[in-house]
């Protein structure tokens, strides 16, 4: 083919090939190893390389003899550790959720009813912290929240204690870190829902002679309900599966189920059953994940 | 609650939550300049952890090689991203949309342990199978990085096309042009601040992923995230506090500078619509 002929097919076809280049990505990048990841759970973990055995095997001639093995998830289940580290990780990262909420949502409606300039600033501030490392602003809490470390240093200087609380590694250091991190992900999303409201509304209620607290409830909640959705959403779902707060700010003390999913990949190479305690996770999150990609395509449309 | 009251209550949230996020990386930085090597004691004011940290050689290449990976990712995941934001938001009904438009939401909120350990287990699949990837490094950090990345550009790529009225593009239609020249002359220009955007996301979503990169790299190749992980692991270190440091500064005025840009453009525009109005 010429060059002008490829370029003709390309003018009549780009639509397909426009289409086609990221989704034959994410086919194989993104889909095709979920399957990999389940097949992998139904293995049988072994010493070799790659530690799991196939399996499909092809016994005498073209009899096709497929073993699957339900024992890695029902090792899950009977595991009082796994069912403990789930149940932990749901509460944290439900709690968590709840406290950027009660935190975000002030935050985000006190910026939309500022002025245009201090508006801009505002929402620079929050959206500065979003683009430094995140593994970096939790080390910040590791320095704050130490024995030796500045909060400590602090109360000591001021007589409030005599000697070091302890606060780094605890259940209290991680829903410190998780808030942190993750309370700019619960502001953007209220923010952009609660800039497209129409105010007036708010007013007529009043004029009407609503008390504040049923404006709030009756108006205020509802209108902004997509974006409470997207924001928690959007907190909650990575939460759950996170590892670097819990192992660095919660040590060998708290339970989470992306510690335990690493450290079963990583320290006891039994890839069979990460597989199964990704697929668990993946199990327990569709259902949020659903529910995100709902309001997700919801507020694309109403544009 | 009468409206002083009110506002009072909205001001001070707003400064406790501000304060909560900015006093810790302040202190990071205190802290860099602290001469003593137990980072919260102070021992006077030192730049002694900066010298430290430009003479480790292990920085520098953790630092190059993050770098390579964040602006390869940045470049594929732009193209990537804003293919995949057209056909959502241009291209109507087609077959497989929704499992499409799945794919493009999934990753934003997909744990990244699942997405490392899934990511990892199709390369050793593929190497089993074809012989690639032979090994695990600069290749399969940056393809990790794009999957993720493209899906954060398709986002902005999606929301700028769907505030954007289609006025333009249908005029150029009606004067004769071919829609593939459409695209060319018309839409992308107009999306080609979104796509700086997402160009600057991806950049910075690569240069922080610690999990995803830790799963699908091999021996040898050491990212700054990786590298700085394992020092902090067993505690406070005064060079990662250099190290953060600096960081934090170069994304603040990476920031601060996109944003006076961005600001001045708009209002440029504000004036040149008064401008006609008045005429």
């Amino acid at each position: 083919m010429t060059l002008q002929g490829i370029s003709r097919s390309l003018q009549r076809n780009w639509k397909s090939v426009v289409v086609f280049i990221p989704f034959f990505w994410l086919l194989i990048f993104f889909l095709a190893p979920f399957f990999i990841v389940f097949k992998i759970s139904l293995s049988e973990a072994t010493i070799a390389s790659p530690p799991f055995l196939p399996m499909i095997n092809w016994v005498d001639e073209g009899v096709m003899h497929i073993k699957l093995v339900f024992d890695n998830f029902a090792y899950l289940w009977e595991d009082d550790l796994y069912v403990k580290t789930y149940i932990s990780s749901l509460k944290i990262s439900s709690i968590s959720t709840l406290i950027c909420l009660l935190i975000g949502y002030p935050m985000a409606y006190a910026i939309v009813r500022s002025s245009q300039t201090r508006k801009n600033i505002l929402l620079m501030l929050v959206i500065l912290p979003f683009w430094t490392s995140f593994l970096l602003r939790v080390y910040a809490w590791m320095g704050l929240l130490a024995d030796q470390g500045t909060i400590n240093n602090l109360l000591i200087a001021i007589g409030l204690i005599d000697e070091p609380i302890r606060l780094l590694y605890s259940h209290f250091a991680v829903y410190v870190g998780i808030v942190y991190t993750y309370l700019p992900f619960m502001i953007l999303p209220l923010y952009a829902n609660m800039e497209k409201l129409d105010w007036t509304l708010l007013e007529a209620a009043e004029d009407l002679g609503a008390r504040p607290a049923t404006t709030f409830l009756t108006v205020t909640v509802p209108m902004t309900l997509p974006g409470i959705i997207a924001g928690s959403l959007l907190v909650f779902i990575p939460a759950t599966g996170e590892y670097v707060i819990p192992d660095l700010l919660g040590g060998g003390n708290v339970l989470m189920i992306g510690r335990i999913l690493y450290n079963e990949f990583n320290a006891n190479v039994d890839w069979p059953v990460a597989s199964a305690v990704a697929i668990a996770l993946l199990l327990v999150l569709v259902l949020p994940m659903m529910l995100y990609q709902h309001v997700q395509g919801k507020e694309t449309e109403s544009k | 609650m009468n409206n002083g009251k009110k506002s009072r209550f909205l001001f001070t949230v707003t400064c406790f939550g501000l304060a909560f996020l900015y006093i810790p990386m302040l202190m990071l930085i205190v802290y860099s300049f602290n001469y003593s090597k137990l980072v919260p004691v102070w021992g006077g004011f030192s730049t002694r952890w900066y010298g430290v940290l430009f003479e480790s050689e292990e920085v520098w290449r953790a630092v190059t090689l993050s770098l390579k990976i964040a602006t390869v990712n940045a470049c594929f995941a732009t193209i990537l991203g804003t293919l995949a934001g057209l056909a959502l938001v241009r291209f109507g009904q087609f077959k497989g949309r929704t499992l499409f438009s799945g794919m493009i939401t999934a990753p934003l909120v997909m744990p990244e342990v699942i997405t490392g350990l899934s990511l990892l287990l199709l390369f050793i699949t593929l190497k089993e199978f074809i012989g690639w990837p032979d090994k695990r490094g600069f290749t399969t950090i940056t393809i990790a990085h794009i999957t993720f990345s493209m899906a954060y550009v398709a986002v902005i790529i999606q929301s700028r096309l769907a505030g954007m009225a289609q006025d333009l593009e249908e005029a150029a239609q009606d004067l004769g042009a071919k829609p593939f020249r459409v695209l060319t002359d018309i839409t992308l220009p107009l999306i080609a601040p979104g796509m700086l955007a997402g160009w600057l996301l991806s950049f910075t979503l690569s240069l922080d992923d610690l999990i995803i990169a830790s799963f699908v790299s091999g021996p040898g190749a050491v990212t700054l995230p990786m590298l700085i992980y394992s020092r902090v692991r067993l505690g406070l270190r005064p060079d990662i506090n250099a190290l953060a440091t600096i960081i934090i500064l170069v994304v603040a005025i990476g920031v601060l500078l996109a944003a006076w840009i961005m600001l001045r453009q708009q209002k440029q525009r504000q004036l040149e619509l008064q401008m006609s109005g008045e005429d």
